[in-house]
């Protein structure tokens, strides 16, 4: 079970370690965390939400682009839900490969794709209200206009 | 019969996470059609949809049993 959907706090190690493998030169890393303040607003917590069958399918699409992009790489990746309250952890991506160059490089691709396509939403709630996030942008709540299809498929 | 899924704002304007109503060999398009009227849902349009788990496109025909959800904008990561 590399890609997850948790609803308790995400054991960062027990990622880590799914990953580790005799031919990695380097593991990257990376962990999603909740922001206090978005364009001088102020966010008190947020409830995450997912479809999660089918984000856990989309994952693993994601760690299948990353191999087929970089050979040799292992990939785990667990995205949290629920109630998150500043500093919280709401994602965590380990990314093994030979070398270091690409284990950066397929980590990002990572939280990037998490982005376009796995369904999985946050609702910020600030002390004057709240409201669902719907751009990965985090420019603009709900873009008309949906994602280019071509977004969805590499 | 199908199950048709909302998430997020859907998900609150709808009141439900989820229905059943019978939409085989309607298109995607004539089912968000057919909801956005039925719920006054004014950015159905800018939501994705998958059918049994994959996306879909607005042209696909639904079939007995699928299960059709729509996916706003994510905000995931």
């Amino acid at each position: 079970m590399n890609f997850e959907i948790a609803k308790e706090p995400i054991n960062i190690q027990a990622v880590i370690d799914k990953v580790v493998q005799r031919n990695a030169g380097a593991i990257t890393t990376f962990i999603g965390t909740v922001r206090e303040l978005t364009k001088g607003k102020k966010t008190l917590y947020l409830i995450y939400e997912a479809y999660e069958s089918m984000a856990v399918k989309k994952l693993e699409q994601i760690g299948d682009e990353i191999k087929e992009r970089w050979p040799g790489a292992e990939v785990a990746i667990t995205h949290r839900v629920g109630r998150l309250d500043i500093t919280d952890v709401a994602v965590v991506i380990a990314v093994s490969t030979p070398h270091r160059a690409d284990a950066y490089e397929a980590n990002r691709h990572a939280i990037e794709r998490i982005k376009e396509i796995v369904p999985i939403w946050k609702k910020e709630h600030w002390e004057d209200g709240e409201e669902w996030i719907g751009d990965q942008l985090e420019k603009v709540a709900y873009p008309t206009g949906k994602p280019e299809e071509k977004d969805l498929y590499e | 019969m199908n199950k048709i899924l909302f998430f997020a704002h859907l998900k609150d304007e709808v009141g439900e996470e989820n229905i059943r109503i019978d939409v085989a060999g309607r298109t995607v398009a004539e089912v968000k059609e057919l909801l956005a009227a039925e719920y006054n849902l004014q950015k159905l349009d800018s939501a994705m949809t998958a059918i049994n788990e994959e996306f879909a496109s607005n042209e696909d025909v639904i079939e007995a049993g699928d299960e059709v959800a729509f996916i706003p904008p994510v905000s995931g990561g």
